[in-house]
């Protein structure tokens, strides 16, 4: 069967600087891929580059079969072009970001009226339903800087999924997160994962790649050094590198 | 003092209607041209951002040549210059593009300023929900820009309110050139300019308090 997203030979340089050598890989609709690594690794710039906000130097990405970012003849899209596609994947940022000038709920319902052109009411609704799936109804009428951190990062799930996309993205969702705060946005994540939707992960919590992640995949220095089944990557890592790593990251 | 103000109250009747109707067509070209270098400022300071680096060398080239170049000179180019390459403006319209085009160069640098003060995330996060270029701009990005430069935009305002008694020199009835008629009519100059300046003033002064209790409260936000 096709794979929901294949990404195949990625590459990207800034400058003289190759930060990616080449990433291969294929996620089937459900499946949950966690990417760890060093910093540095190339494992953020991966992820950036299947939506691109990150524009690929080469490689290809298919998103249900489609080829993202470009068109017939290779010729690049502009981010007119994009919107579309990176309509049908959610992105959470490390930052949060979300709108400041906006509410909760108008964060999470303005792109449905937007994007997908759905009409007030129906895009109100749709906003409760998830603030509720992430425990933040009850802040749909606050601003974004009211909240702490932890609930921002869950009105910003809450907006990714609004977007209904095939794909969710997370780029780091709990490093910006202090320590007491990362359990409920890891708790968010984990009952999303298990409601099966398919999920790409880059993350420094090597416990809840293991507990969450289908299939881990361990970069170092652009470039798959490991990867396989989660429990075994992280529990029996094959490669020097990949015991390096995880002894550090276990301290 | 007493017989200084009766001058203004025996002649209230007949300066009044005539300053008034000055005073319209002043603010009728300080807000048109106000318009006017809002929109061309917003292209020319989203421009400084462009990928294309001759895009960004005529933008540049642009601001530092009206920055650098007296408001009146332009005038008079293009109400006295432009007519020798057949391009004729009537007075107005003349004083409504220089007005324009000078403060748009103002007003790029002023929006610069407002866009580089939001983070790279916001557009990554508008973008990566599906918003397009143009909505994530206008939905996204400049209601946040708005309020941070709302106190430069109200200065540059007034500024370009003062500058645009310049218009008076190239024939445009606006209060300055209405001033000097009644000046030279009544010979009461003094009484004529102090009401002339008033009427700048009062529009001026608050405008100028606002502008400060607006960048009091942007400090304090981010405080």
């Amino acid at each position: 069967m096709s794979s929901l997203l294949s990404v195949q030979d990625l590459h990207k340089s800034y400058g003289n600087l190759e930060v990616l050598k080449g990433i291969g890989f294929d996620l089937s609709a459900g499946e949950k891929l966690a990417l760890i690594g060093p910093s540095g690794s190339g494992k953020s710039t991966c992820l950036r580059c299947v939506n691109f906000l990150e524009k690929p130097t080469s490689g290809t990405i298919l998103l249900g079969g489609d080829r993202v970012g470009a068109k017939a003849g290779e010729r690049p899209m502009s981010n007119r072009e994009l919107a579309p596609q990176r309509a049908q994947m959610g992105m959470v940022f490390q930052g949060f970001n979300l709108w400041p000038h906006l509410s909760v709920r108008e964060n999470v319902a303005t792109p449905v009226r937007k994007v997908q052109g759905e009409s007030a009411p129906v895009a109100r609704a749709l906003a409760e339903e998830m603030l509720a799936k992430v425990r933040m109804d009850h802040k749909a009428d606050a601003m974004p800087e009211q909240l702490s951190g932890g609930q921002q990062q869950r009105v910003a799930i809450a907006r990714a999924l609004a977007q209904r996309p095939k794909l969710m993205l997370f780029d780091e969702p709990t490093s910006a997160l202090d320590p007491e705060l990362v359990g409920e946005v890891l708790n968010v994540i984990h009952e999303l994962a298990d409601e099966g939707r398919t999920m790409l992960l880059v993350t420094h919590e090597i416990a809840f790649a293991r507990d969450v992640a289908d299939r881990v995949m361990f970069l170092y220095d652009g470039l798959i050094e490991e990867e396989g089944p989660a429990r075994e990557v992280i529990e029996r890592p094959q490669r020097d590198r990949t015991k390096a790593f995880l002894s550090r990251m276990h301290g | 003092m007493l017989e200084f103000l009766d001058v203004y109250a025996r002649h209230a009747d007949q300066w009044g209607p005539r300053l008034a109707d000055a005073a319209v067509v002043s603010a009728r070209i300080s807000i048109l041209g106000f318009m006017l270098a809002t929109v061309v400022g917003l292209i020319l300071g989203l421009a400084q951002e462009a990928s294309s680096r001759i895009v960004r060398t005529v933008v540049r080239g642009y601001i530092v040549f009206f920055r650098g170049v007296p408001v009146l000179a332009i005038l008079f180019l293009i109400y006295f210059g432009l007519p020798g390459v057949g391009i004729v403006f009537d007075a107005e319209p003349a004083a409504v593009v220089g007005l324009g085009l000078a403060f748009a160069a103002q007003m790029a640098e002023v929006f610069r300023a407002g866009l580089g003060a939001i983070p790279r995330g916001q557009w990554e996060a508008a973008m990566s929900a599906g918003f397009r270029p143009a909505q994530t701009l206008f939905l996204i990005i400049l209601p946040q820009v708005v309020r941070i430069i709302a106190a430069p935009v109200i200065v540059t305002f007034v500024a370009l309110l003062k500058d645009s008694s310049l218009a008076s020199l190239i024939t445009v009835n606006e209060l300055v050139l209405e001033g000097r008629a009644l000046a030279t009519e009544y010979f009461l100059p003094l009484h004529i300019y102090i009401w002339v300046g008033a009427m700048y003033f009062l529009i001026a002064f608050p405008l100028s308090m606002l502008a400060k209790y607006l960048a009091k409260r942007a400090r304090g936000a981010r405080a």
